[in-house]
């Protein structure tokens, strides 16, 4: 009890008022999050309806085993995610540490799966400019520019993820919350919700496309 | 309902009442690490005011550079470099910051009744990143400038330019990220910090605008960061997603900066118009005509300015079916932001008016805004835009609007609430005076721009035909006059901090929440949090019908 009430900030009368303003608050940031994948969402929708065939030879390139693989990472991650939610709504404080390291370590893992990945891309050419595939049509740099700025940018919002989780995690080992004040692992792991949302239209666009013949 | 903790009373007999100005200390170290959004709001004056001073040398050498046909003063390389000062700096770094981070900073909280704004620290980290922006710009302005112009456009940015356009961008970047949170955090305030009572009806018109305002600022920033992102990153990899020798497409470019840069337009404006609701309900004595139409303007300005960026590039190779449509939703515009002007002058009708300070920047405002306005419906048809697109026409629209309109009803605020931020009063005739001046000196600059741009006078260049010239002479010897009319203010201003005459807690009488609290305000804006029971704006105008009828 002690903790949530050291944990009320002044501006606020309660720690209801302060749950309801963070939440709103990281929705909100998730809306400006939206927009800014937005932008190459939209470069993404405009070069392939002007390049669909080149889109579809370079998009033959991508590994598919790390792409499904890392799909299989991250969807399990947000499932840990949403039971260290429940943890903490029950006041589980150990269960809830275990989910956080889980889906940490997970975070984790999505990011050495994709480290090995760029390394193989890199084996293979796959880096827009002059060193580029050969047989490979021009405008299918577009589509690997696209994939390294699209998956770059996802994989440094997994990585500021893992370590707003693990923050979130040391606190929870410091017994710094309980089923009355909990509001922060509730917004950190919507937080990591949308990265994993992301992922899940990255995978189909950048993997799954163009593989059905 | 809310159960507030009662306030402890204190009583030092002997020390002067604390304010927010004493509270806390008064060291350097207080006001950079406060979260005080009063101070905050103060910290942002200062720094946009440095910005504005730099871009308004820009602007001054330019229209110096004009006084002549030939371009003798400055070469065509260092003209390009000024205009993007000029542009890149007021845009980013003093008009959209002005209203929102100064004005609403210091009043929001204490309109809605709140101690602070709902994330004290995050506004703090604003501060920081729109400062970070603001020194990387000066250092890409310092080590040579950048001459694409404020929009960037590829891929004469990602490809040609010479100049130090990574830095440039990186710190527009930055200080998006400020602006973003800024915007989120009035959102978050609005939302969930406003005192018993204040229902969403009854908060004043000011709110309203910086609440659509927000929006913009989160759903629009986002873009213009990717944007900038990617133009970078093909400038620094040598070949990108504009890249015409992939296939890709510059007007891609330009399609999302301007679903920024449009929007960010509205940035420009609607904190104004939502002073204006404030300043000429107080000085006409009279509740604001059509409340909810004024309010839902602003929501409807805000939702409509996001359709229609594509008005920026009717003569880009945009299909002529999208210009259409663009076309039609860009006259839309024209209704909510006519609802409102109406509104203010049916406001003033039969109104108890006085014409202090505050109320003739917003007469001014009026005036300036609605031929801004007007002119932006020239634009805005399809023909004639293409007769006066990239002309001073164009520069003359948005100046009315963005000078006349945004600068305008910033005096008008900073004057309405100066009392309450500095516990002083200004010296009212010199006030009335710099309005004026401002006024006569705005029109003479800008007046002439929109004749000499309808007769082909293109925008960004250094040398002209010679019979332009009485034209740009006329503005120039404006733009001496209004920069006159600014620097006014700046000397009062700071005069009255110390020989002002001490401002009591109301002394317009007006109704808002900010004014029921000492000038300046304590720490945490209210002894007690009030309790709200009645809508904004309880002017009574019968009074000034029984005086004016004696």
């Amino acid at each position: 009890m002690g903790d949530a009430h050291t944990a009320l900030q002044e501006q606020f009368d309660d720690l209801e008022q302060q749950k309801e303003a963070s939440t709103l608050g990281m929705w909100t940031f998730l809306a400006t999050e939206v927009l800014f994948f937005g932008g190459l969402f939209m470069s993404y929708i405009t070069y392939r309806s002007f390049y669909p065939r080149e889109f579809s030879a370079a998009g033959q390139h991508t590994i598919i085993l790390y792409g499904t693989l890392n799909t299989a990472i991250l969807l399990t991650s947000s499932l840990t995610a949403a039971l260290s939610v429940h943890a903490a709504q029950e006041n589980r404080t150990n269960w809830l540490f275990r989910y956080l390291i889980m889906t940490v370590f997970l975070g984790c893992c999505f990011l050495g799966v994709k480290a090995v990945e760029y390394h193989d891309d890199i084996q293979e050419q796959l880096i827009p400019g002059p060193h580029f595939r050969a047989g490979l049509p021009a405008q299918g740099q577009i589509f690997w520019f696209l994939y390294w700025a699209m998956t770059g940018l996802h994989a440094l919002h997994v990585l500021a993820g893992v370590g707003l989780l693990s923050v979130i995690a040391l606190l929870a080992a410091r017994r710094k919350f309980s089923d009355r004040y909990h509001h922060p692992v509730e917004i950190s792991a919507l937080y990591w919700h949308f990265v994993d949302i992301v992922w899940i239209f990255l995978y189909p666009l950048f993997y799954l496309i163009d593989r059905y013949h | 309902m809310k159960t507030l903790a009662p306030p402890t009373p204190i009583t030092r007999p002997t020390k002067p009442p604390q304010n927010y100005l004493t509270e806390g200390g008064t060291t350097l170290k207080s006001w950079l690490l406060t979260t005080d959004h009063k101070r905050i709001g103060l910290l942002y004056l200062y720094s946009i005011l440095f910005y504005f001073a730099i871009a308004a040398v820009a602007a001054a050498l330019i229209r110096i550079e004009l006084i002549t046909p030939p371009g003798d003063m400055v070469t065509s390389q260092t003209y390009n470099k000024l205009f993007t000062i000029h542009g890149v700096l007021m845009v980013w770094f003093f008009l959209i910051p002005s209203i929102p981070a100064v004005l609403g900073n210091f009043v929001i909280p204490m309109m809605i009744g709140a101690r602070d704004v709902a994330f004290p620290k995050l506004n703090l980290l604003s501060w920081y990143l729109f400062n970070a922006g603001g020194l990387l710009a000066l250092y890409a302005i310092i080590f040579g400038g950048v001459d694409t112009g404020w929009t960037f456009y590829t891929p004469y940015s990602s490809a040609y330019s010479n100049t130090h356009v990574v830095a440039m961008a990186a710190g527009v970047f930055i200080a998006g990220f400020g602006s973003i949170l800024t915007g989120l955090n009035f959102i978050i305030t609005v939302h969930k910090m406003r005192a018993p009572g204040m229902t969403w009806f009854r908060l004043p018109l000011f709110i309203w605008s910086l609440y659509a305002t927000s929006v913009i600022l989160v759903l629009a920033t986002p873009v213009l960061a990717m944007t900038l992102a990617l133009m970078a990153l093909e400038r620094i990899w040598g070949l990108g997603v504009f890249d015409p020798a992939l296939g890709g497409d510059p007007v891609l470019f330009q399609h999302l900066f301007w679903f920024y840069s449009h929007p960010a337009v509205y940035i420009m404006i609607l904190p104004g118009m939502g002073v204006i609701s404030e300043t000429i309900t107080c000085f006409s004595r009279k509740p604001i005509f059509g409340y909810y139409f004024v309010a839902f303007a602003s929501v409807a300005i805000a939702i409509l300015g996001f359709l229609v960026w594509g008005h920026h590039m009717f003569v880009s190779s945009q299909s002529v079916y999208a210009g259409f449509v663009f076309s039609i939703l860009s006259f839309l515009v024209a209704v909510p932001s006519a609802i409102k002007v109406f509104n203010w002058t049916m406001t003033l009708h039969r109104g108890s008016i006085s014409l202090e300070t505050p109320m003739l920047y917003a007469l001014g405002f009026i005036g300036l805004f609605t031929l801004g306005g007007l002119t932006g419906l020239f634009l805005a048809a399809l023909a004639v835009d293409v007769h006066v697109t990239d002309t001073y026409f164009v520069i003359a629209h948005f100046h009315y609007i963005m000078v006349g309109g945004m600068v305008t009803a910033f005096m008008g605020g900073l004057h309405y609430w100066w009392p309450k931020i500095s516990g002083r009063m200004y010296p009212e005739k010199l006030g009335q005076l710099a309005a004026l001046v401002t006024y006569i000196g705005f029109n003479l600059t800008f007046f002439p721009q929109f004749i000499m741009g309808y007769l082909g006078m293109p925008r960004r260049y250094h040398a002209y035909a010679p019979e332009f010239q009485i034209y740009h002479v006329l503005s120039t010897a404006g733009a001496s006059i209004l920069g006159a009319g600014y620097l006014l203010p700046l000397i009062y201003f700071i005069w009255s901090l110390k020989h002002g005459k001490k401002a009591p807690s109301n002394p317009w009488n007006a109704t808002g929440l900010e004014w029921q609290t000492p000038s300046p305000p304590p720490k945490h804006n209210f002894e007690e949090i009030p309790v709200v029971t009645r809508p904004p704006y309880q002017y009574s105008p019968q009074l000034g019908e029984a005086m004016e009828h004696g």
